[in-house]
């Protein structure tokens, strides 16, 4: 009986043995083309940020099929390994350890959403493997962090626009409910940071549940307090249903959202009662009704095209996100070459760069490269997006 | 607080309350069957919705909703006969634990058939803007179509399980399975007709919500939290206890937001709640009596 295990055992030990040689012989064969650089993403593909996430992952592999198959950067080719975190921090933090440590990835791109992407910018800057956030929270790279950029512009920049446009149409109290996600709370803090400055009274702040299926309650708390417009600062579903409940409970004052509204589908599922709502937004969305000699129309435009073709599904902003973050990627691998150090030099030096977010100046100290100019204030009409 | 608003917030409990109500009719009907909770329920709603709003474009809204039902009707059944029916003597833990598995395979299934964006049911009446004025205050009409197919699924539901044969054979199994075997009922297929009529209720109420909650593949599980509070607070088993339940958390939710900051709305209705369970252990319309004999 005893021999028998014994045996079992060591037939066991010789059998993994073999698979380990083999699997060590086979990473040492020797390249013959160029070595692929390998590039990490964690994205939300699926989940309740799935909104972010998906449009991202389909456009970086969109990105990677063009790139390859015109022979790759440099004759490098690029190997892009998608992890869906499923929108969760835990999840984040484990894929960036294994992508940093087991893959060894030159960059990281992602996470979509804001949570995310603070729990891992310490992990990629210890390792000093380059992170290219998807997320727009303004702390992702305030302070900067030597190797953590973001694409998204700035949620501080979202605000200003937000109250440059309340001056204008001479609205000063306001209402402000946010959901309780990363980004929700980031808005939040901006929006209470900025309005003393633009002289703009915050009258009642409340936040809801992200998975809130009803905003009426809420609602009718601020009707009582007869403020001039409502700011909400969230992601789906909430974005849709604050529109439609205001309707329901017969509130005619403004609503404004954040540039999380970029997505024609919340429209769709507000129906009627997205009409008029106004959001700060990138440019992707108007592309078509830029003047011909804007000097995104043409990044715009291709992005669009390519992306609406290849997945017969209108094209977001978010997806926008990930491009920019690739395209800068690819630029600066470009420009330096595949040592890591160089490529974080040659982003961060990177000037006059042009996205889909805006056009990308970065600097040691500013490590998302956009200005206020690069948001636009857009509202809806007639189902579809306008200029405001 | 003048009179209008005190009753906006009634209106708004009225229709967070509305939903939960619905939801957690579903809940009862397997319990009165096989004493289990299903935890599926929230995705047999979300099942039914996504059906109904991907016929809803060929087909007139009654006709699509009730492809729906009969879908997931189909669908209950399938699951109930693959993971349930061929076990023998299976204790009311594996079942309950099965159904968190079922739960995870529907969501799964759904976010590969439909993907994961949000989708919306067109409303039964009216569209996103409109509503109904009662006293000043303003109501979406499609959460008077809840409420009134709530009400339908409940009246419908006393009398097929007091007065038919087959209902009064579902709640023999409950009570007890061996006696009930002893009289000649087919307990197993008892059980398989109890996950098909709990389906078809959920994809019904699935349908109803979906207007105003949306829909999107991973909701179930928060939807059926609720309507589980709901059906827990009534008394498990009863109908018409859970839809009151339903509405009086909506309520107490609503209420609480008037005086505190929203982001303490779910805590101050799971206190009253645990504080009303601690007192009357089997719900606010249960009887102590009944719920001694059950399982679970």
């Amino acid at each position: 009986m005893k021999l028998t295990r014994i045996i079992i055992l060591c037939t066991a030990i010789a059998v993994l043995l073999a698979v380990l040689l083999t699997i060590g012989g086979c990473k040492k064969k020797p390249a013959i083309e160029r070595a692929p650089i390998k590039v990490g993403a964690i994205l939300a593909v699926s989940g309740g940020a799935s909104f972010l996430g998906a449009p991202e992952a389909k456009t970086l592999e969109m990105i990677a099929e063009e790139i390859n198959a015109e022979g790759g950067i440099n004759g490098h080719k690029i190997e892009l390994i998608i992890k869906d975190s499923q929108g969760s921090s835990e999840k984040a933090i484990s894929f960036a350890k294994q992508l940093i440590e087991e893959e060894g990835v030159l960059a990281i791109i992602g996470p979509s959403t804001s949570g995310e992407s603070m729990s891992i910018k310490n992990i990629c800057e210890d390792a000093k493997t380059i992170l290219l956030s998807c997320a727009a929270a303004e702390t992702i790279v305030n302070p900067v962090a030597k190797y953590v950029f973001k694409t998204p512009q700035k949620d501080s920049y979202a605000v200003i626009s937000i109250f440059k446009t309340m001056k204008k149409l001479g609205i000063s109290t306001i209402g402000v409910v946010v959901g309780n996600t990363g980004f929700g709370k980031g808005g939040k803090d901006q929006l209470e940071k900025y309005a003393p400055e633009y002289g703009i009274d915050i009258v009642i702040s409340e936040v809801y549940d992200r998975a809130a299926t009803d905003l009426t309650g809420v609602l009718t708390k601020i009707k009582a307090k007869d403020v001039q417009a409502l700011v909400n600062w969230s992601i789906v579903p909430a974005q849709s249903i604050v529109a439609k409940n205001m309707k329901q409970i017969g509130m005619d004052i403004p609503l404004f959202q954040s540039h999380g509204f970029g997505n024609i589908k919340y429209v769709e599922a507000a129906g009627k009662a997205a009409e008029g709502i106004i959001f700060p937004c990138g440019r992707l969305l108007v592309a078509d009704v830029l003047p011909d000699g804007h000097p995104q129309k043409a990044v715009l435009s291709k992005y669009k095209n390519d992306y609406e073709t290849k997945y017969n599904e209108d094209a977001s902003t978010f997806g926008g996100h990930a491009y920019d973050a690739f395209m800068i990627l690819v630029e600066a691998v470009k420009k330096a070459g595949i040592e890591k150090e160089n490529v974080r030099d040659a982003i961060e030096n990177m000037s006059g760069f042009v996205g889909t977010g805006g056009i990308f100046n970065f600097s040691p100290g500013d490590h998302n490269g956009l200005d206020l100019d690069s948001f636009e204030i857009l509202t809806v009409k007639e189902g579809k997006f306008v200029l405001y | 607080m003048s009179f209008e608003l005190l009753f906006q917030y009634f209106l708004s409990g009225i229709t967070v309350g509305s939903i939960y109500a619905i939801v957690a009719v579903g809940f009862n009907i397997i319990y009165n069957t096989t004493g289990i909770i299903n935890f599926a329920q929230g995705e047999f709603l979300i099942l039914g919705a996504m059906v109904g709003i991907t016929l809803s474009p060929f087909l007139p809204l009654p006709l699509a909703i009730i492809l729906a039902v009969i879908l997931t009707v189909i669908i209950g059944a399938l699951i109930e006969i693959i993971f349930i029916k061929w076990l023998k003597e299976p204790s009311v833990l594996r079942v309950i634990i099965i159904t968190i598995g079922v739960s995870i395979l529907i969501r799964e299934a759904m976010l590969h058939i439909w993907d994961e964006k949000v989708r919306a049911l067109r409303y039964f009446t009216g569209t996103e803007v409109s509503s109904v004025t009662i006293f000043g205050a303003h109501i979406s009409p499609q959460v008077l179509w809840v409420l009134g197919i709530s009400a339908v699924i409940v009246i419908c539901l006393n009398f097929f399980f007091k007065f038919t044969l087959i209902g009064r054979a579902m709640r023999a199994c409950s009570a007890n399975k061996t006696a009930a075997r002893l009289c000649g009922i087919n307990s197993k297929r008892m059980v398989t007709f109890s996950f098909m009529l709990s389906a078809g209720i959920g994809a019904l109420a699935g349908c109803a919500v979906s207007p105003l909650t949306q829909t999107q593949y991973d909701m179930g599980a928060s939807l059926a939290i609720k309507g589980f509070t709901a059906a827990i607070l009534g008394g498990l088993g009863n109908s018409m206890a859970a839809v009151a339940a339903g509405l009086i958390i909506g309520l107490l939710e609503a209420f609480s937001i008037s005086i505190l900051p929203l982001a303490y709305k779910d805590a101050v209705a799971i206190a009253l709640l645990l504080i009303i369970l601690f007192f009357r252990p089997s719900g606010l319309f249960g009887s102590r009596e009944k719920s001694a004999l059950k399982e679970y």
